[in-house]
């Protein structure tokens, strides 16, 4: 086939426009965050305490962190799906997350006797930290993968990833506010490993789904 | 041509593509084809592979930009988009080839020195994977673009509705696309 009659054939396969696919990603995004959130509201529900602990600066430090995260890596999730846009400074700013963590547990470390510090990583929670945040993570991680493949990542498998940490941040998020374990310790501990878990389906899925 | 002069009329058409004007379509494909002909055929040389496959990687980029022009933003420029696009599939190419995969593609500026490349070279490469398509499909692609008939006398031809007809060409593009990269679907 003459590169001219390739030409023919996608001027007549144009329709006039579809939706841009920044705006398609937010709107996809919006749908999955919205059905983790109702799983949230009706099956896990809300912590009992949580009006009582908005005064509480460990909540407010957990909350930082994962929208930090969320924020992050929505910037890069569609820099890496957009030919020609400029990644990296999202990547550093991906940095931000564990940053403000990391002041959250040296804080911790100051204000808490050593002796109370095991219970407060292992906190009350743990396994279900492990189960819920993926739980509350597949709706949106679903769906991003789903706008993805119209998408044209360079590389496929880091744009899945990148899919994942923001599907886990939105996860994380929405489990922050049913999860009655504030410590930064456990955040850092129990928190960083479901996202990194999350993270790695992306990759995986991304590798398998996303190549154009 | 500018650089900056390009890239503003490509913008402009692309713009009006977008808005469905497919005359503008045509005059932003027929304007690009050359100029990424000259790219790619340089760095085909550049990393290695045969010439004769830059007429391949010029289909597939062509391909890719049709498939994902939703990802440009009307608000951004296009050249580094097109070229990203560009720059891909030629590492593709060439990993399909099996080599270790880092192309360093030349400026874009290149590309305004490239009007000279307007010859086309025929691949049988591209004729076997039409051939993959099934035989509804085979027909619909060589009414439209080989015949060169409108969607409506395809339609009539093929006895099928203009909108099967679109959906079925939507369809053989995407087709097209996964053959170039080996894939079946």
């Amino acid at each position: 086939m003459k590169t001219d009659a390739l030409i023919d054939l996608l001027v007549a396969d144009l329709e006039p426009s579809r939706l841009r696919f920044r705006a398609s990603l937010r709107l996809e995004l919006a749908c999955g965050g919205a059905a983790a959130g109702l799983i949230l509201l009706f099956v896990l529900h809300l912590r009992p305490d949580l009006g009582a602990q908005l005064a509480s600066p460990r909540l407010w430090l957990k909350l930082a962190t994962m929208l930090t995260l969320t924020a992050a890596s929505l910037g890069l999730v569609w820099r890496l799906a957009t030919p020609g846009a400029e990644a990296k400074p999202w990547l550093w700013a991906l940095g931000l997350a564990p940053f403000i963590l990391g002041l959250g547990v040296l804080a911790e470390a100051l204000a808490t006797p050593a002796s109370s510090w095991p219970a407060r990583l292992v906190g009350h929670n743990a396994f279900s930290c492990v189960t819920l945040i993926p739980l509350l993570s597949a709706a949106p991680l679903a769906c991003l993968l789903h706008v993805l493949r119209r998408g044209a990542p360079a590389d496929p498998g880091l744009a899945g990833a990148a899919a994942g940490l923001l599907a886990s941040g939105v996860g994380a998020t929405l489990y922050a506010l049913h999860c009655t374990d504030d410590s930064p310790f456990f955040v850092a501990a129990w928190y960083s490993v479901t996202i990194a878990i999350v993270t790695l389906v992306g990759y995986v899925a991304g590798r398998r789904r996303l190549r154009w | 041509m500018s650089l900056a002069r390009a890239e503003a009329e490509w913008g402009e058409l692309m713009r009006a593509a977008i808005a469905g004007d497919g005359a503008a379509y045509r005059r932003l494909l027929a304007s690009l084809t050359p100029a990424l002909r000259a790219v790619v055929r340089r760095n085909c040389g550049r990393i290695g592979l045969d010439p004769g496959e830059a007429e391949d990687v010029v289909q597939e980029t062509l391909l890719a930009i049709h498939l994902k022009r939703d990802t440009w933003e009307p608000d951004r420029p296009i050249a580094p988009w097109i070229m990203t696009i560009a720059r891909n599939k030629l590492i593709d190419a060439r990993r399909r080839r099996g080599k270790a995969t880092v192309v360093p593609i030349e400026d874009f500026a290149d590309l305004l020195s490239a009007k000279g490349a307007n010859e086309d070279h025929d691949r049988l490469d591209v004729e076997r994977m039409i051939a993959q398509l099934g035989e509804r499909d085979q027909n619909l692609v060589r009414a439209l673009a080989i015949e060169g008939r409108s969607v409506r006398e395809t339609a009539a031809t093929l006895d099928m509705s203009e909108g099967a007809v679109r959906v079925a060409l939507h369809r053989a593009i995407k087709r097209l696309a996964s053959a170039f990269r080996g894939e079946k679907s």
